[in-house]
């Protein structure tokens, strides 16, 4: 089944939603594909699922805003294919997808990736253990599947993230062993600097003292001032050591979840030659683009925490945005029309924007994250160490393609998603200079991977016209 | 190292290593495979160290497994299917 359409959104989260739910009003023949098999990306994820009445409201307010949204995106004329992955996007606007069966191509006018974000990988010692999962992980085994960590389970990290899970499981009733906070002490004094910003979001911070306030008041162990974590185990984790004031401790230990922030998918993006930069506040990449999230490819456009971290409600104004600028593009606005609509929408996104200056000076990417001890494995699908990665360093390859070729960091079946930002980032500490100066791994397609009979039917339909 | 405090859901049986397990629609294959404690999910082919799922959100492909006789599966991609063999990939996929 090849086809065309004027519109392709990519991904069902907040800003796909939004976008192809906002182009389809327009008239626009839109249409979404999603690698989930139901719309709401991670942060909505099992929106529409129904579950038990505690768990729903353990899920909280900011979740059920997703119902809504997903809820318009269905009675939208948009043709919504979830369970298809995109593995490969051509800057002309082919984009080539799977359904894990039959490969197709939609040949698409205007392309909008909206692809989300993942989170900060976080290489510390043991991290490859099974048993040690990222926090977000945890939490969508909560939203899809009803399912709580163990009493045995600790919680490591910085970031909303954290005390938003931790909050949710003391509101189900779970206890897990505690919460190593590894926020360092000294931020919050700096983000008073972003006054405004914090005064713009101060709902959302009465919200997140709440969760902490919920966290303290089931009881659940808090450890303050957490300044190195480690799993440690054979063939699975068995005690974690965290480092407080200069001293270790030990902890038994079954599980370990680990968060840190979350940062761009760029991927996707990179793959089509979209341009991207260092952006050194969050220590990751993001896509350049203009105010209507369009790109220096003609036909591609990017919205929402791919194109760089702001939030769900942010990705949300950014779609419709991005669907302004498709149907500009489309000649289905006007200039002036498209701007006006959007108006009001980018006088959103710049209170949303304040308000992030503020929380990624509060919770600042850790330094050892982004460049660990030499024996930590950054490159989890080729086991490939920041020490290989130092040494290759050391004899001359100074871009993160050279390191590839010779130390096969990034050359697993993740193609560099998770160990990218911190290969770049290593690379520029042992060579003196800033993440900025040094050269992204090149992504090509397939970037999923698909079998030849998935090839093949490709060919076929093609014959078959 | 998870439980399960939601019941919702019509129940679906799986075999993880051949065992049965009792799981719900709309859980994912990983998933199962953890409730299904099975430790390890995977081997690694580099250096055959255990590994199992990391992200649940199609990432780090750190939950490959055998689904239904078919290697190299997203496991936190694939919703379980009344009767589904989901087994450890052990080292490199073998193409049949």
């Amino acid at each position: 089944m090849n086809d065309d359409c004027d519109l392709l959104v990519v991904g069902g989260g907040p800003a796909g939603l939004a976008a192809a739910t906002e182009a389809a009003a327009l008239g626009i023949a839109t249409v979404l594909v999603d690698e989930q098999a139901t719309p709401g990306g991670q942060i909505y994820r099992a929106v529409e699922r129904a579950r038990a009445p505690s768990i729903e409201r353990a899920l909280g307010a900011s979740y059920q805003e997703g119902a809504a949204l997903v809820a318009r995106f269905r009675e939208s004329k948009c043709d919504y294919r979830p369970g298809h992955k995109v593995w490969q996007i051509d800057p002309d606007g082919r984009v080539f997808v799977s359904d894990g069966e039959r490969a197709s191509v939609i040949a698409a006018r205007q392309v909008i990736v909206a692809i989300g974000a993942l989170e900060r990988p976080v290489p510390i010692p043991g991290w490859t253990l099974p048993g040690v999962m990222s926090i977000g992980a945890a939490q969508v085994l909560l939203k899809a599947s009803g399912l709580v960590p163990r009493e045995d389970v600790w919680i490591a990290g910085s970031g909303p993230l954290v005390w938003l899970f931790a909050a949710q499981l003391a509101a189900v009733g779970a206890r897990p062993a505690g919460v190593l906070d590894t926020a360092p002490p000294g931020a919050r004094w700096a983000a008073l600097r972003h006054f405004a910003g914090a005064w713009t979001g101060r709902e959302w911070l009465k919200r997140g003292l709440a969760y902490r306030q919920q966290v303290f008041g089931a009881g659940i162990p808090v450890i303050t001032g957490v300044e190195a974590v480690e799993a440690m185990g054979d063939g699975r984790i068995a005690h974690v050591r965290y480092r407080v004031a200069g001293s270790w401790r030990d902890a038994a230990a079954a599980g370990l979840l680990l968060h840190e922030g979350v940062i761009p998918n760029v991927h996707m993006a990179m793959s089509c030659g979209v341009a991207h930069e260092w952006d050194a506040r969050q220590g990751c990449l993001r896509a350049r683009r203009d105010a209507f999230g369009r790109t220096n490819i003609e036909r591609i456009a990017i919205a929402g925490d791919c194109a760089g971290i702001l939030g769900a409600e942010a990705a949300a104004l950014q779609g419709r945005v991005a669907a302004f600028g498709a149907a500009r593009a489309l000649g289905r606005l006007d200039e002036a029309a498209a701007r006006g609509r959007a108006r009001p929408l980018h006088d959103a996104l710049s209170r949303q924007e304040s308000f992030r200056g503020f929380l990624d000076t509060l919770f600042p990417p850790h330094p050892t994250l982004l460049a660990p001890s030499d024996d930590v494995v950054i490159c989890r699908c080729e086991s490939v160490t920041a020490g290989t990665i130092r040494a290759a360093v050391r004899t001359g390859s100074l871009g993160a393609n050279q390191v590839k070729a010779f130390t096969r960091c990034g050359m697993g079946p993740c193609q560099g998603r998770t160990c990218g930002t911190v290969l770049m980032a290593t690379i520029a500490q042992a060579r003196g200079v800033s993440p900025a100066d040094v050269e992204p791994i090149r992504v090509r397609p397939p970037l999923k991977p698909i079998t030849l009979g998935e090839l093949a039917s490709l060919a076929q339909s093609e014959v078959d016209g | 190292m998870f439980r399960r405090l939601d019941e919702t859901g019509a129940a679906v049986t799986v075999y993880v290593e051949g065992e049965a397990v009792t799981v719900r629609a709309g859980d994912t294959a990983a998933a199962a495979a953890l409730l299904a404690g099975l430790g390890h999910t995977r081997l690694s082919p580099v250096d055959g160290s255990p590994r199992a799922p990391y992200c649940m959100i199609g990432t780090c492909f750190e939950c490959l497994l055998v689904i239904d006789g078919v290697g190299s599966r997203q496991g936190c991609l694939v919703e379980v299917r009344e009767g589904m063999r989901i087994e450890r990939q052990k080292g490199a996929r073998v193409v049949p």
